[in-house]
């Protein structure tokens, strides 16, 4: 039992804050909309080699492990970075992972480590040879699906829809756009196409996680910083204790989440196909990557929504406002936690996991 | 980060849990339940006898906070009676943090052996939350204390055999300055034990306290010290000592009872989605509580005192609890109205017990809004409302 974040992995966090401070925050996440994408950040962060850095050594990337992506993607999240980090991330390791590579076609290529191809995930299956709102989808020269139980990749676009008429306008300002996938190369088929993008998509909701932990910590911060300055009734109205309690409730469920995104990140790491891990809810003992996944992100789902909830609500009017931050907050925490289902749905998912299956 | 609990934590735990498989009887929890007294001696001393309690002291012996944590949530997940236990050995843990030679001889070393108990005597009729304003004196006379005053809530006053009491002791200085803590023998005269019986069958008391002549060997740290030895104490109590994983239990026993029930419409409890959910929510957020709860015992275990984070692992636990006995209240319907042993009742009458039982969770061991004022002021920082 070690709570504390390994060595390197304080050098990473401390890296990465002060790169998500100074490239992105919400002044620039402001000017990123409505597409979501700083193409100047993202050419900055090329060059500290994070878009490869999930990628086994092996296969020509950094050889960090999921524990290590989600420390960057909490400091990412607390910036509201409009980077495409966690997306291109998860499919690079998706296709560094795969077996009985096509030399023709090499899975994870040059550009894709360096970043300067970037590729996204489609995080749902395709339906009738599209896939439907794609996260990354409007700035990802390539996009990895599964269509049936092919595992599929699209492009490379030599111009992605950005800013055009592919980009669906949306809640949280997100790269969002359909890609059609009619021309897209097989990569994999059967039961371990499906167990890839599967895992694959273990791996988003555990880094989705992650990233509305960071949000939820920086929109919970902002309502503190609101509430001590701003007076009514010649106090700080941060001094009356009907607000004091909104805000008080948020720590330990940020707090939660964060703990169980990282547990979900040791448990993935972890896993292997020999070792799914304990899942014993009867004694709550959960060590299974895709239970401790679905739980990471209703949690940090949840912790997001209340802490930019309330957060926005102390603010008064001028949360609802344009010009204050909370709002830039508000939006993208609802957006990441609906993006890939209800979750209602998730946890009616979870339940098949953690019960007996449905009659 | 590092999630096992390690070797030496998961071996204690198959020694705990090999214990309760032999120990944790039918009668066991049947008396618990029929007396209200959540407290076991012979029990207790037969986890004494196996070497598990000695690790229950926090801070004493070769133990470390991971196994005080393991053991405690071991017999809560298992429905075992601990509560007893559990104040004593939050005592136990508080003589040895601040206790002198004397309390460790005469008081620690026989809270040991399972056959002793002990109570908090802090809440009074009119001082709950306020605690820093209780009324109850201490008087010094020579080499003695005379205490005079009334405490409510001493559950396990009727089995203890030593009160760790709140007194008053300086009126003229700032409530929370003149405050001092002492370790109280129940047999000395002047004290009566009347029980307050509540609406979850366990038992609780009030005490009177009635010129009770203490020496001052029984002070327990320094006079006008007593604040911070509720410091010491309060921190064991949020989090370590158990109380935070209630419903644990709470989605063992509904979904073993609605894998079996019928449903209205005639189909199996368990394949209704809205239970599933409920139900999956539930084991969510009992990962929650436990890693919070976890996290308070590692920083104790790192040698810090985890005041703050104990008040965040009770507030989410509780209201987490309570949240899910009224899910499955109101899903169990008529049947999980009914009580222990009575035919028909929904998972054998745990859902009575638990609605019964968890309204006080967000009381005891300080309200949801001491919690939050804590969280508010010292981990917010915002200003003190009060």
């Amino acid at each position: 039992m070690d709570l504390n974040l390994t060595e390197d992995q304080e050098t990473i966090r401390t890296v990465f804050a002060t790169f998500f401070e100074g490239e992105t925050g919400p002044a620039r996440a402001r000017e990123a909309e409505p597409t979501g994408f700083d193409a100047a950040a993202w050419e900055r962060l090329l060059e500290t080699g994070a878009p490869g850095m999930g990628v086994p050594e092996a296969d020509g990337g950094g050889g960090a492990s999921l524990a290590d992506l989600a420390v960057v993607a909490i400091e990412a999240g607390a910036q509201i970075a409009p980077l495409p980090l966690v997306d291109h991330g998860v499919a690079a390791r998706l296709l560094s992972g795969l077996p009985n590579r096509n030399d023709s076609e090499p899975t994870v290529d040059e550009g894709i480590l360096a970043g300067s191809t970037i590729v996204g995930l489609a995080i749902r299956p395709a339906l009738n040879g599209s896939a439907q709102t794609v996260p990354s989808g409007a700035v990802a020269h390539r996009v990895v699906a599964l269509d049936g139980d092919r595992l599929v990749i699209d492009g490379p676009l030599a111009e992605v829809p950005g800013a055009g008429a592919g980009h669906l306008a949306n809640h949280g300002c997100l790269p969002l756009a359909h890609r059609d996938l009619s021309d897209a190369t097989v990569l994999a088929t059967g039961p371990e196409a499906v167990a890839a993008h599967a895992r694959a998509v273990d791996e988003w909701r555990t880094l989705t996680a992650a990233t509305l932990v960071g949000m939820a910590r920086e929109a919970l911060a902002l309502g503190v910083e609101y509430v001590q300055e701003r007076e009514q009734f010649g106090r700080p109205v941060g001094s009356f204790q009907a607000v004091q309690h909104l805000l008080a409730d948020l720590p330990g469920l940020i707090d939660g989440a964060h703990l169980l995104a990282s547990k979900a990140a040791w448990a993935g790491d972890r896993a292997t196909d020999d070792t799914a891990g304990v899942l014993d809810v009867d004694a709550n003992d959960v060590t299974n990557f895709s239970a401790l996944a679905a739980m990471a992100l209703v949690a940090a789902g949840e912790a997001a929504t209340l802490a930019t909830d309330r957060s926005l609500h102390v603010h008064g009017g001028y949360g609802f406002s344009e010009e204050y931050d909370i709002q830039l907050y508000y939006r993208r925490a609802r957006a990441l936690t609906y993006l890939l289902d209800d979750p209602a749905r998730e946890c009616r998912r979870l339940a098949g996991m953690i019960l007996e299956p449905a009659c | 980060m590092d999630f096992s609990l390690g070797d030496r934590a998961e071996a204690f735990r198959s020694e705990v849990r090999t214990f309760l498989g032999g120990h944790l009887t039918a009668d066991v929890v049947e008396r618990m339940h029929a007396t209200g007294t959540f407290n076991d001696k012979d029990f207790n001393a037969g986890l004494a006898e196996a070497g598990l309690l000695a690790g229950a002291v926090p801070g004493y012996g070769d133990r470390d906070p991971i196994e005080l944590y393991v053991l405690f949530n071991e017999l809560e997940k298992a429905g075992a009676p601990y509560d007893g236990l559990a104040v004593t050995m939050l005592v136990a843990g508080v003589i040895h943090a601040v206790g002198t030679d004397f309390h460790r001889s005469e008081v620690l070393e026989r809270l040991l052996t399972g056959r002793y108990n002990c109570c908090l005597g802090y809440s009074e009729p009119d001082h709950g939350s306020d605690l820093a304003a209780i009324a109850t004196r201490a008087v010094r006379d020579g080499d003695e204390w005379v205490i005079d005053g009334q405490k409510m809530w001493t559950t396990m006053a009727h089995e203890a055999d030593w009160v760790i009491l709140l007194t008053r002791t300086n009126p003229d200085v700032p409530k929370h300055k003149g405050l001092t803590m002492f370790l109280v023998p129940m047999d000395h005269p002047g004290i009566e034990v009347r029980p307050v019986p509540t609406m979850a069958t366990e038992r609780t008391n009030a005490t009177f306290y009635d010129g009770v002549r203490v020496g001052d060997r029984w002070r327990l740290g320094e006079v006008d010290g007593g604040w911070s030895v509720m410091g010491v104490a309060l921190a064991f109590e949020r989090g370590v000592m158990g109380g935070t994983n209630p419903a644990v239990p709470l989605l063992r026993h509904v979904r073993q009872w609605a894998a079996e029930a019928t449903s209205p419409d005639g189909g199996r409890m368990l394949d209704d989605p809205l239970l599933r959910e409920r139900l999956a929510r539930t084991a969510m957020a009992n990962q929650v509580s436990q890693l919070l709860t976890l996290r308070a015992a590692w920083i104790a275990a790192t040698g810090g005192l985890p005041g703050l984070e104990g008040s965040m692992a009770k507030l989410y636990a509780t209201e987490r609890y309570q949240q899910a006995v009224g899910w499955f209240q109101q899903m169990a319907a008529a049947e999980g109205l009914l009580s222990f042993g009575v035919d028909g009742s929904a998972a054998g009458g745990w859902i009575d017990y638990d609605g019964r039982h968890s309204p006080v969770t967000t009381i005891y061991g300080g309200t949801t809004e001491i919690n939050r004022n804590n969280v508010a002021e010292r981990h917010l920082g915002l200003p003190r409302s009060r």
